[in-house]
């Protein structure tokens, strides 16, 4: 028993010491029944990087982290944790990941301390350090006025603090993340945002989720994936310039019919389709052919026809649509 | 080995914050406390210094208790998904299904703990077997844990508590009674096969206080099939699920 202890104090206190995890994702595959759910993806992670990963409902975001966390084993491909696999080392693997499953499981009927007492002491935290790691955990999550309730008489919020405290109790140097905003309040989900990203700073943390915002408030790095298969790897910025590829501009126009200036609009060489947006404002959308811009062109026919421009704003093409864009195929 | 120790303690702090510890220690021994010193051929009547009256009621109250305890043990962890929360934690499986069978086990000792008294008055009033005794709790324990690894065994077929305590009931049954009547009834090698299959040949040869390896054998390959069959349902649902 001593050396147990001896050996878990050693760890937990040179742990911070101990570079940062990064995560090896190589040709996963896993099958349930004839349908693949997740369908030789690959990827890595940097050790302390944030990844955000996106995928509408039953892409494979799940069975994924599943994988990650050593819960499930998949028929083929393999993940590397800090250089360990998932396959030939899980107990190790176990100690250096904090996880929250998607629909955060609890111990219903236990106090938040007591869970929390039991999990630290699951991963042989030093007696001595408990009370202070638990202190910390229920300050950090916000649980304070709520610590010696039962977990079954918290809020879906308040429960989603003390999974992301579970997570967090042993300080794992890789965290996953299963959509941890799901049943929160708008203000809820702003602290847990923030919570994250600054857990961010000094681990390696994967969190999935649905929705875009968050990913992108949170994350440095976006894995889009749909049917299994990563569709989009990148940065939100790397992501935007990728599908602007083709100019779209709002534009408003005065001091004529709206038919001639459709006509007219539509006569210019680099565009590629108009659409009213707004019949009566005299509201089109105008959008040119790839790698063309029609700004200079459509003022310059204004002025010459009369017309004057009372909108021109050009259409910030919104992560949204490309998720949408790229997982409706 | 710590978590084991861990899962045991959280599960027995379970029993006894949902009072079924309490009640279970109570039911028990009033039921053989009951039946061995008031109620019928009790202990008086017989004119013997022994407790058999006593391993008889207790035989047949921990083939209901036993199930009872373990019902919800493993179906409680897949129902609530609290299966994936230890199985991401450094937990094997092995270690859960032993920190489960370990806090049911030290619940069932817990009950029996108490029924010693009897023994002790017992010792006051005449000259006791004591090896017979001694043995005769053996017995109980060793068939506890039999029924024990049984019990995990259903629980982990499904995650419904009812389906988990009438499966161990019906698996049960065969063991405790159903191959003893099979064997009564039959003769040569189905005879003796049935017979050696039976929980109460081996329970009663080992608290008359005859030590036989056959019976320790019997008992600890039960122990080991039922924990062993556990894991890898367990391991299974996994691969699927």
């Amino acid at each position: 028993m001593l050396n147990v202890y001896a050996e878990g104090n050693f760890l937990f206190l040179f742990k911070s010491f101990v570079l940062f995890m990064d995560i090896v994702v190589e040709h996963l595959t896993k099958r349930y029944g004839p349908q693949k759910a997740v369908d030789n993806i690959s990827f890595k992670v940097k050790a302390g990087e944030v990844l955000g990963f996106l995928g509408p409902n039953g892409a494979g975001k799940t069975t994924t982290m599943k994988a990650l966390a050593c819960f499930i084993l998949p028929e083929e491909g393999d993940i590397k944790i800090g250089g360990y696999s998932i396959r030939e080392h899980p107990e190790i693997i176990k100690k250096h990941i904090g996880y929250l499953p998607e629909n955060n499981p609890l111990y219903q009927d236990m106090n938040i301390i007591d869970f929390l007492e039991f999990i630290a002491k699951i991963h042989e935290i030093p007696k001595h350090l408990i009370q202070e790691r638990l202190l910390d955990m229920v300050k950090v999550c916000g649980l304070e006025g709520e610590k010696h309730k039962l977990i079954r008489e918290l809020s879906k919020g308040y429960q989603q603090r003390v999974g992301l405290a579970q997570a967090l109790i042993h300080d794992p140097d890789v965290l996953i993340l299963d959509e941890p905003t799901t049943g929160l309040d708008p203000n809820q989900i702003v602290e847990i945002r923030e919570l994250i990203k600054r857990i961010g700073k000094e681990k390696t943390v994967i969190l999935s989720s649905h929705i875009l915002a968050e990913v992108e408030a949170t994350c440095d790095r976006i894995l889009i994936i749909n049917n299994g298969r990563v569709v989009v790897d990148g940065t939100a910025e790397e992501m935007r310039k990728q599908a602007q590829g083709n100019e779209i501009i709002r534009l408003g126009v005065a001091g004529g019919d709206i038919n001639d200036i459709f006509e007219k609009i539509m006569e210019i060489d680099s565009v590629e389709t108009v659409d009213f947006l707004d019949f009566e404002c005299q509201i089109l959308e105008v959008q040119s052919y790839a790698k063309m811009s029609s700004v200079k062109v459509i003022f310059d026919t204004c002025v010459a026809n009369n017309y004057y421009i009372t909108e021109l704003t050009p259409i910030e093409t919104k992560l949204e649509d490309i998720f949408r864009e790229l997982t409706t195929h | 080995m710590n978590q084991i120790i861990q899962i045991a303690k959280r599960e027995l702090a379970g029993f006894f914050d949902s009072l079924m510890g309490y009640v279970l220690i109570i039911m028990f021994l009033g039921f053989s406390g009951f039946f061995t010193w008031i109620y019928g051929d009790d202990i008086f009547f017989i004119g013997e210094a022994n407790l058999n009256i006593f391993f008889k009621v207790a035989y047949w109250s921990l083939f209901f208790f036993i199930p009872s305890l373990t019902m919800r043990s493993l179906t409680g962890e897949l129902r609530g998904g609290t299966l994936e929360l230890l199985l991401t934690k450094p937990i094997s499986y092995w270690q859960l299904i032993l920190g489960k069978f370990v806090s049911t086990f030290i619940l069932i000792s817990m009950a029996l703990a108490p029924s010693i008294i009897y023994y002790i008055s017992l010792w006051s009033i005449g000259s006791v077997d004591h090896p017979a005794i001694i043995l005769g709790y053996i017995g109980l324990l060793l068939m506890s844990m039999s029924y024990i690894a049984l019990g995990l065994f259903c629980s982990s077929i499904s995650d419904s508590p009812i389906i988990a305590l009438l499966s161990t009931l019906f698996i049960g049954i065969f063991f405790h009674q159903i191959f003893e009547t099979v064997a009564s009834s039959s003769l040569g090698l189905t005879g003796s096969v049935f017979s050696s299959l039976s929980m109460s040949t081996h329970f009663e040869s080992i608290s008359r206080g005859i030590f036989d390896l056959q019976d320790f054998i019997f008992f600890l390959s039960m122990i080991i099939f039922g924990l062993y069959a556990s894991k890898e349902i367990l391991v299974s649902r996994n691969l699927k699920a």
